[in-house]
């Protein structure tokens, strides 16, 4: 995890396309100025990074669903919760599953756990779009790269175009969605 | 149309917090009912829950954005109910 670049996700440990469900590990680094100030003398990692997590595993699983051929963005969680502390040095495993894939966006529920116990959940909506810059796509695939996304096969999307960083879908739309 | 409507009403209802009664078939959810895009995400999922459809969102707002259509069409209630209908029909065809 690099909080100041906020990637949080450090390993996709399974991918399973037909249940649509992912696993991810998010290693919690052992020094921040973030602890620093969150909490001095009890450092812990902000519930809202925790939200974080959630909505990286849950966008890289919807963007793999899709091949990479569109962005997602956060567009609102529901019944959260942050359940337990979670501190520095601790390794949190996130899994999401895809609830809905509507018509631009995508419905996931995710939780997270540290050792086995519940630390937070949430359903989240994320919004799709076409990559409103061309190197976001590049830099979304070098990522599942990083983080050992399995590339192949393709998922089962109609059209599905290559996994390439090459052809970038143009940005189009005035209208997020109505 | 009437169960249609009955039903997207009490989502929209209960999604946006809008009283029911003010909820009529001639509404349009965007110009009088208030409904931003992000509330609408809300309002398609559970839409797309209720009737086991997908409602096509994006080709919707794109055929707006090219002047193809107009919201009237797709936004005013009783016309999407219409679609709605539409769906399930060719859902079930």
């Amino acid at each position: 995890m690099r909080l100041e670049y906020f990637q949080m996700v450090d390993k996709v440990l399974e991918l399973d396309l037909e249940a649509k469900t992912i696993r991810t590990a998010n290693v919690v680094p052992d020094e921040s100025p973030i602890f620093e100030g969150h909490f001095p003398g009890h450092p812990l990692l902000p519930g809202v990074l925790l939200f974080e997590i959630m909505a990286q595993t849950a966008g890289i699983l919807l963007l793999r669903l899709h091949n990479f051929d569109r962005m997602g963005f956060l567009a609102s969680v529901e019944k959260g919760k942050l359940r337990n502390f979670v501190t520095p040095g601790q390794t949190i495993e996130v899994e999401a599953e895809l609830l809905h894939d509507g018509s631009g966006y995508g419905r996931l529920a995710a939780r997270g756990k540290v050792d086995g116990k519940p630390v937070c959940n949430a359903e989240l909506t994320i919004k799709t779009m076409a990559f409103p810059a061309p190197e976001l796509r590049g830099y979304l695939l070098s990522t599942a790269e990083r983080i050992g996304m399995p590339m192949e096969p393709p998922a089962g999307v109609v059209d599905a175009p290559a996994l390439s960083a090459d052809a970038v879908p143009p940005a189009t739309g005035k209208l997020s969605h109505v | 149309m009437s169960s249609t409507f009955d039903t997207v009403a009490n989502i929209i209802a209960e999604t946006c917090d809008i009283p029911r009664e003010n909820i009529t078939p001639e509404s349009h959810a965007i110009d009088d009912l208030g409904i931003d895009s992000l509330d609408f995400l809300d309002i398609a999922f559970a839409i797309d829950k209720a009737f086991g459809i997908k409602l096509p969102l994006e080709q919707w707002t794109q055929e707006v954005n090219d002047g193809k259509a107009t919201t009237e069409q797709y936004f005013v209630l009783k016309n999407l109910c219409a679609r709605i209908d539409e769906l399930i029909a060719a859902k079930n065809a």
